[in-house]
């Protein structure tokens, strides 16, 4: 009996001529979409790696990242990203009770970075450091704001993922749904690393 | 319970999937979570000691970044070079190609036009 019957259609047909799963088009699919999404954050890194001088006399990079802040968000995010893989796996053992478990814990530490964030983003704003204060500051908003936004939709994304469980159980739809979720979530810790490397840690060296 | 699930064909391949259609086991996100943090202490290390020349650590949290970012893609995302994989492997390399296209030419193209362009108090006082 298999619990993820993603190798349904044809199951007797020798493996190569099998035809593609469900879970293996709609994968490829958000996959290509996660690649699309990559390159839209790419023009958005450009734009402030072309910005990144022109503070207009107002504050630097240097001035206002505290990297203990981003030590903090870095860790909620790649402990989420770990421990979104293991509720793929309480997922596929069909174990629900530790899969909203596991999920809460996503979200938890999704919302934790995103408080991090919002909180950094108000002080900076509150200094008169906010994104109509320089085109270095306009950029950087754009960019860490775009990422942010991506998380805020992860976070809801997770919600109607532990609605659906609880209202309808274990599906093969659920299953490509929380498949899709998974690979959006490690995407944008990947998204994160550029951040973190590219904007904060080199930012606050020149 | 999972074990029954016959093995995927291998060029039907999902990312982030390995051959059973499974999204891995718990050691292997263990290994990656290991691999990526010590990856991000060591980037933020570096950072904050001042060990490095200037230049040598641009280059150091570059490369710290690509490996984890490799990281990532292996022991998360299941993106491997196996040739199971060779359309996972192919979008990514496009994509890599675009991005370079678009981050390396507009720092190109910005960089030029700064240089060629006249400094801003002369501009300024050709105008007045």
């Amino acid at each position: 009996m298999s619990h993820l019957s993603i190798a349904t259609a044809g199951e007797f047909a020798p493996a190569r001529y099998r035809p593609a799963t469900k879970l293996g088009v709609t994968g490829f699919g958000f996959y290509v979409y996660l690649l699309s999404d990559a390159i839209l954050f790419s023009a958005l890194f450009a734009t402030f790696a072309v910005l990144k001088t022109a503070t207009a006399g107002g504050p630097t990079a240097r001035d206002l990242f505290e990297l203990k802040n981003v030590g903090l968000e870095t860790a909620c995010l790649l402990t989420s990203s770990f421990v979104c893989g293991l509720a793929m796996q309480a997922a596929e053992a069909r174990r629900p009770r530790e899969l909203i478990a596991l999920l809460g814990v996503v979200f938890l530490l999704g919302a934790g970075f995103l408080g991090l964030e919002i909180r950094e983003f108000a002080g900076m704003i509150a200094a008169g450091a906010g994104p109509d204060r320089s085109a270095f500051l306009s950029a950087f908003f754009a960019l860490v704001g775009a990422h942010g936004l991506h998380i805020t939709v992860g976070l809801i994304w997770i919600g109607l993922l532990a609605a659906h469980l609880t209202t309808m159980g274990f599906s093969e739809s659920y299953h490509r749904r929380l498949f899709c979720f998974s690979l959006f979530w490690h995407v944008l810790d990947v998204v994160w690393i550029a951040i973190f490397t590219f904007v904060y840690l080199l930012g606050v060296q020149s | 319970m999972t074990e029954t699930v016959a093995p995927l064909p291998t060029h039907l391949r999902t990312p982030g999937t390995d051959a059973r259609g499974s999204t891995g086991r718990w050691p292997t996100y263990a290994v990656g979570f290991a691999l990526a943090a010590s990856l991000t202490i060591a980037s933020f290390a570096l950072a904050r000691g001042h060990w490095l020349t200037p230049a040598s650590l641009v280059a150091a949290l570059v490369v710290l970044a690509i490996a984890q970012m490799i990281v990532h893609l292996i022991f998360f995302l299941h993106i491997t070079t196996a040739p199971a994989q060779k359309t996972n492997i192919l979008a990514l390399l496009l994509t890599l190609l675009i991005i370079s296209l678009v981050v390396i030419g507009s720092l190109w193209i910005m960089a030029q036009l700064s240089t060629h362009m006249m400094p801003m108090d002369q501009l300024m006082q050709m105008q007045r």
